[in-house]
């Protein structure tokens, strides 16, 4: 009866009409005071040992609550809610209870927090995008605030995933969920489990396949293989891995469910690059989003709020990084002279044919070799790992021995004339929405560079996107991988390789080191081209072995 | 006007001969294009590149043009097309975005020409002036078109798309200066050659990107486009807004369309992915392709007819490396394998039928049936007089009414319902389907599913911790079918005196499912009387012969049988006694003979937990079973299966199907099985029996049914007191904040099934009112309404 009765319902804040919000609200408000109320009650009367115990849970749903009030006070797109969420904070304050306090500095902690849109001073547009995000989701995530810096992009992406999670599809909700969890935890990103966590229980998930994969069903556990090989090594997939899917007794996939489980796959392991690319912050309402303890030991324990990126060392401040600001914008200028020069003397000079294939051959050695300096092993210390299995197979190993990475090439299957047509086939109106998306990303452009306005940056994009195929071993037959090499200077490439490959290690320092002189939103701008880019790689090797297995 | 005369005549002195003939070519090929003299065919790909002659019985190479030490992506050509005046005269498109002209005329083995390199992107398209012979248009991935003059060096006029990649360009046949270029972005613009400043006209013909076109040979102004979105289109370019006149939905997206000579509404197609066929569509029957090429193991990627005045010749290239010649004779025709027959029941039973005329018309002069049933109401024969195609596949189509109260299907929906399928050992269900079918008075039904039972209930097949597991515990088997077994049910299915039973046995609980049970028990012991009176062999025997032989039996059996039903209560303590002794099957071997030979030490059993007896009454079937495998009746089985399916009993056989699992699966044909298994859930569902037709595409192993369940998998709740869908969650309502439905149990909300009484309209989870009713009559709600759940 009474557990009934305090159970928070938090649906009715996404309403876009005012009134259901503020009804809302007032029972949240009626039921944390009760709790308040009775928390103290017993502080003050007894000390009896029974009720520790029962005490230390409702002070910990209490808290629970707290949280995500807090969260509401500082990212709910509507006004009203803000106010009245910290006015209910305020006044459990008052009757003595610790209220959390947002920990970290804003949604990103690479770019700082004044850069980045605030919730409450967006334009009508984005107001609607926010809504809408807030309405499906319950909640305006970080990556979602980083991302408004390209609302047109946004929508688009938004879009999809809704789509992916929440309409018609093949799987269960709870398993796209768990699928969304699998693929993150590829790439340690603590910060997507958390959410897909919350999701996953929320849509009625057992919580004990949370305790490991091999606590899932049969089916999932299949898949993860597949998982595996798609986020480090994608040009591996072969029919084969196909085959063992689809056919395995009663707990084979079908072709739906197939398709649906890589875009969602790909979708993750993308969205975990850019979750470290951009540095997102935890949210605010998840586990170290927010701290009880007072602003005065404001320090304690970075580790706790680095996602899993080691930006221990970003707090070192880099000496090798300093390079003086003169230089730096240069490179700007330096960057544009050289797009100028690529496009006058294009047809000048006319390298041989041998010469364009090797300069691809030789990118996509040399890609395998551009890494980092700081090679420390870092084994997944965090309880992520034990969503997947193999913790020790990634990317890495393979540069270091050199591995040979075959050539796929994009005029025999490409995501245009192919790819889609699969997609769409066997999962209605995604193959639609990709596309869409891809679209947008790889046309996106504000014709503008660092402070240069009116720049055509379409070759630019072209050589980063085509960067990212060569990674995987992707060629387009009419491109000059010479331009890469003209546009793309080392440190950029680092950033670019690290988001790609092995997100879970990218830092500040790699962040702030390349192209110093243009903006946040541009290199948002850069990291929505390098997840894109890799969505459709990965999409590109599993759907060819799709459709080699379907024929 | 001229040169075409000149080619029919030309065409006449040497009319075309070969057959369908295919030749391996050592690489995939992407386009091909046939030369004016229709006597060769040049193939390209991205590392072939090669001329074949065609002859009348093969293939034979005549040149490699790829020559060269390193292979030059130069070679890597997307598109090849042969000049049509000058048979010495090639382009070629390649990936990198290079024009290639070659000329067969020159005498060194490098029959390169000029190479244009004006492109930034893949070409993908090029294409010679039909007339002219100077005159050659690319159109290329960076959204330029470029017209070249093949005696200067570069291109005289560029053609800018304003929008996305080109896809594909093509010269009007009959407007000497005009052509038509496809985009990306779904687009088909007209160009005037000499106006490069902008195009003439411009419309959006396909939703996603338009791979293909091409302009009628003989209708002015007709332009065929084919799209990702799978569909054929001809427009109608000569009015002033560009027309549609022609659909053709296909089941691949589109990657060529070549209209086919002299015959004015027929195109040839095929696809990019996944679909290997072509196709040969009559634009005017856009439902079912004309003819249908199958040669190709992998997607078509070029076609061609092989001259412009043969309808007959075509000639394709494959990813899977092979070139064919199709011969139109040796085409199938899916018109021909069409079923023009149709049938559909309308609500109220009415019948409409569709049927080859000739068939309709020789039923009506024999009217074998009129005795009962009635003539159509309402013929009609809709037919084209022009239609070209009338013998090949034409119906009429006549409506019959039913009389009201005929042919009730009552016992279908009645056998559906209270079928078991799953959840229990398989002796339950078959015993339990047996009495369901008895009940029903289908006599045959319910002795098949008995001797289902004898067949392959060997104690192996029931392991007894799952007999006791679900007898002891039926309710936690959560069945569909609880509802089946209320009383009443029991009453009429019993004797009397089986009631008596029931108040004097002390070890039974009062739960219903334990009396079926009990009923599935005396029932086998029946079985087993028998089995002692008659020889074992005798009833083997039946069972391996006709089955049919056992039918007339049936009768005598049944009714005899039907007051021993309740003789067996000393069965009881027999099967009691055996529980006790180790029961290995050599153990019981020595009772073979007498299986009541323990009667004796009755005394034991009582002490003995009922459950536990029930799995040795399998057991001592053993007795029988164990001289023959399951399997050596398998195939008796199926031919079981085939019988009733062809009986029209497709029930019977689904149901068994599922029932036997594994058992019989693997000796039928998948096709077979997806065959009954679709028929059955149509049934099903033509009776709103929703949750069978969903148990039973849950539990078939076939992947074709098993996906019927994964499209469309969205339930759409309205709240129930402001009566708007419910958007955010299934339970809760965003609008008046209410929960839909709580149990009135636990008080929690309930997201899955939930169960009301429609007296008082309380409920909850299913679970939870079982038990609930279990010990209480009452609302559990506290409303004092004494709840009714059916």
């Amino acid at each position: 009866m009474a557990e009934g009765e305090n159970e928070v319902r938090w649906d009715g804040l996404c309403s876009r009409d005012s009134t259901t919000r503020e009804t809302a609200l007032e029972t949240i408000r009626q039921i944390i005071l009760r709790k308040t109320e009775c928390l103290r009650s017993v502080k003050e009367t007894t000390y009896r040992p029974s009720d520790e115990l029962s005490n230390a849970v409702s002070l910990d749903e209490l808290n629970k609550l707290l949280a995500h009030l807090l969260m509401l006070s500082k990212r709910c797109p509507f006004k009203d809610v803000r106010e009245k969420s910290e006015f209910i904070l305020k006044s459990v304050q008052e009757l003595g209870i610790r209220i959390p306090r947002p920990l970290g500095h804003g949604p990103s902690r690479f770019i700082p927090e004044k850069e980045i849109l605030q919730v409450g001073s967006e334009d009508t547009q984005m107001h609607a995008l926010f809504a809408d995000s807030f309405a499906a989701l319950g909640r305006l995530d970080n990556i979602t605030l980083v991302m408004v810096f390209h609302p047109q992009y946004l929508e688009s992406f938004l879009k999809t995933q809704h789509y992916l999670l929440q309409m018609d599809g093949p799987l269960p909700l709870h398993h796209r969920h768990y699928i969304g969890i699998m693929a993150a935890a590829r790439h340690q990103c603590s910060y997507l489990v958390n959410l897909h966590v919350n999701d996953f229980l929320h849509v009625g998930g057992d919580p004990k396949w949370l305790n490991g994969l091999e606590n899932a069903p049969q089916k999932l556990q299949n898949l993860g293989e597949l998982n595996k090989v798609l986020a480090h090594r994608p040009w591996l997939i072969t029919k084969e891995h196909i085959e063992r899917l689809l056919k395995a007794e009663e707990h084979s996939w079908s072709l739906a469910e197939l398709v649906h489980a890589v875009v969602l796959l790909t979708h993750y392991h993308s969205l975990a690059s850019f979750t470290f690319g951009c540095g997102i912050s935890p949210e605010i309402h998840c586990d170290g989003g927010h701290t009880f303890r007072p602003p005065s030991v404001s320090n304690y324990c970075i580790c706790d709020i680095t996602n899993g990126n080691h930006n221990v060392d970003e707090m070192q401040v880099n000496s090798a990084g300093n390079i003086s600001v003169s230089d730096s914008f240069f490179e700007v200028e330096a960057l544009m002279e050289k797009m100028r020069q690529l496009q006058e003397c294009r047809d000048e000079e006319e390298a041989s044919q041998e010469e364009m294939a090797s300069r691809f051959e030789m990118e996509k050695r040399e890609s395998m070799f551009v890494f980092s300096s700081d090679d420390d092993e870092a084994t997944p210390a965090r309880d992520v790992s034990r969503h997947f299995e193999d913790t020790s197979y990634g990317y890495k190993d393979f540069s270091r021995h050199g591995m040979h990475v075959p050539t796929f090439r994009v005029q025999d299957y490409c995501w245009e004339d192919h790819g889609y047509s699969l997609v769409n086939r066997l999962y209605p109106d995604v193959g639609q929405l990709i596309d869409e998306k891809f679209h947008i990303a790889y046309n996106l452009t504000y014709n503008t560079m660092a402070m240069h306005k009116d720049v055509d940056t379409s070759m630019l994009r072209r050589a980063i996107w085509n960067y990212i195929h060569c990674m995987f071993g992707i060629r387009y037959d009419d491109y000059d991988y010479g331009e890469i090499n003209q546009l793309l200077d080392r440190s950029f490439k680092v950033y670019i390789k690290t988001v790609v490959c092995t997100p879970e290690k990218v830092t500040k320092r790699m962040y702030d080191s390349f192209w110093r002189q243009f903006k946040h939103s541009e290199k948002v701008h850069v990291n929505l081209l390098l997840i894109e880019a890799r969505m459709q790689a990965e999409l590109l090797y599993a759907l060819r072995a799709i459709t080699r297995y379907m024929t | 006007m001229e040169k075409m005369s000149r080619v029919t005549t030309a065409l006449g002195s040497s009319a075309l001969t070969g057959r369908t003939m295919h030749c391996h070519l050592d690489a995939p090929a992407n386009a091909i294009s046939v030369c004016r003299d229709a006597a060769q065919v040049v193939v390209a790909g991205r590392s072939i590149f090669k001329i074949f002659a065609i002859e009348e019985e093969q293939f034979v190479e005549k040149l490699n043009l790829r020559v060269g030490r390193k292979p030059s992506l130069n070679l890597s050509c997307a598109d090849v097309v042969w000049h049509q005046m000058d048979e010495n005269l090639l382009a070629t498109a390649a990936t990198n975005g290079v024009v290639v002209t070659w000329n067969l005329g020159r005498p060194s083995r490098n029959k390169q020409d000029q190479l244009f390199t004006e492109h930034k992107r893949t070409v993908n398209k090029v294409c010679f002036h039909p007339t002219e012979a100077h005159v050659l248009l690319s159109g290329s991935q960076d959204g330029f078109m470029k017209c070249f003059d093949l005696r200067r060096k570069d291109s005289v006029s560029t053609f800018s798309g304003q929008s996305e990649s080109v896809r594909d360009v093509q010269f009007s046949i009959r407007d000497y200066f005009t052509f038509a270029s496809t985009f990306e972005n779904g687009n088909v613009q007209l160009w005037d050659i000499r106006r490069p400043d902008r195009c003439e006209r411009m419309f959006t013909a396909h939703n996603g990107p338009v791979f293909c076109c091409d302009w009628h040979p003989e209708d002015r102004g007709w332009l065929a486009t084919g799209g990702r979105d799978k569909m054929v289109k001809v427009w109608d370019m000569t009015t002033h807004r560009a027309k549609e006149m022609h659909c053709v939905q296909t089941i691949a997206s589109v990657a060529r369309v070549k209209w086919r000579p002299e015959c004015r509404h027929h195109l040839a197609t095929c696809s990019m992915m996944v679909d290997h066929n072509i196709y040969v569509w009559d634009v005017r029957r856009p439902f079912v392709p004309a003819a249908m090429f199958e040669e190709h193991r992998d997607v078509t990627t070029g076609i061609a007819w092989r001259h412009p005045h043969d309808p007959s010749f075509l000639l394709s290239g494959s990813k899977d490396s092979t070139l064919c010649q199709h011969l139109f004779r040796d085409a199938s025709q899916p018109v021909e394998r069409a079923n023009p027959e149709g049938l559909c029941y309308g609500l109220f039973g009415d019948l409409a039928f569709a049927a080859k005329e000739s068939l309709v018309a020789a039923e009506s002069g024999r009217k074998p049936y009129t005795g009962d049933r009635r003539h159509p109401i309402f013929f009609k024969r809709k037919l084209d007089p022009a239609e070209p195609f009338s013998g090949l596949a034409s119906s009429a189509l006549s409506v019959f009414e039913i009389e009201p109260g005929g042919g009730s299907m009552s016992w279908f929906v009645d056998t559906a319902e209270r079928y078991a399928l799953t959840g229990r050992p398989l002796a339950e269900l078959c015993d339990h389907n047996a009495k369901v079918a008895r009940e029903l008075g289908r006599n045959q039904v319910a002795q098949t599913w008995t001797m289902l039972r004898i067949i392959y209930c060997s104690p192996g097949l029931v392991p007894s911790a799952n007999l006791n597991h679900s007898v002891g515990k039926g309710s936690s088997c959560g069945l569909p079918l609880m509802n089946s077994f209320n009383l009443k049910d029991m009453a009429s299915g019993l004797g009397s005196e089986t009631r008596l039973d029931r108040s004097k046995g002390d070890t039974r609980s009062d739960t219903v499912l334990l009396d079926s049970s009990a009923t599935l028990i005396t029932n086998e012991d029946n079985e087993e009387t028998e089995g002692s009176d008659v020889p074992t062999d005798y009833l083997l025997g039946d069972v391996e012969g006709e089955e049919d032989e056992l039918y007339p039996l049936d009768p005598e059996h049944v009714h005899p049988e039907e007051p021993e039903y309740v003789l067996p209560q000393e069965a009881f303590p027999l099967r009691h006694e055996i529980v006790d002794t180790p029961s290995g099957p050599e153990h019981l071997q020595d009772k073979a003979d007498s299986p009541h030979v323990s009667g004796s030490e009755a005394d034991a059993a009582s002490l003995a937990p009922v459950d536990s007896s029930f799995s040795l009454l399998s057991i001592s079937h053993a007795l029988y079973d164990s001289r023959l495998p399951p399997d050596f009746f398998s195939v008796l089985v199926c031919d079981m299966l085939h019988f009733y399916a062809e009986q029209g009993d497709v029930q019977m056989a689904v149901s068994v199907l599922i029932v036997l699992g594994e058992r019989v699966r693997k000796d039928i044909d998948e096709q077979t099985q997806e065959h009954w298994y679709t028929s059955y859930i149509d049934l099903l569902q033509r009776f709103r029996l929703w949750n069978v037709s969903n148990q039973v595409v849950k539990l078939s192993t076939s992947q074709a049914v098993s996906c019927l369940n994964q499209a469309s998998t969205t339930l759409h709740v309205n709240c129930s007191h402001c009566k708007r869908p419910m958007s955010s969650r299934g339970w809760v309502c965003d609008r008046c904040h209410r929960c839909a439905s709580m149990c009135a149990v636990c008080h929690h909300v309930v997201k899955g099934l939930f169960v009301w009484c429609q007296g008082c309209s309380h409920g909850g989870h299913l679970q939870h009112i079982m038990k609930w009713l279990e010990g209480s009559s009452h609302c559990p709600a506290g409303c004092g309404h004494l709840c009714e759940y059916s």
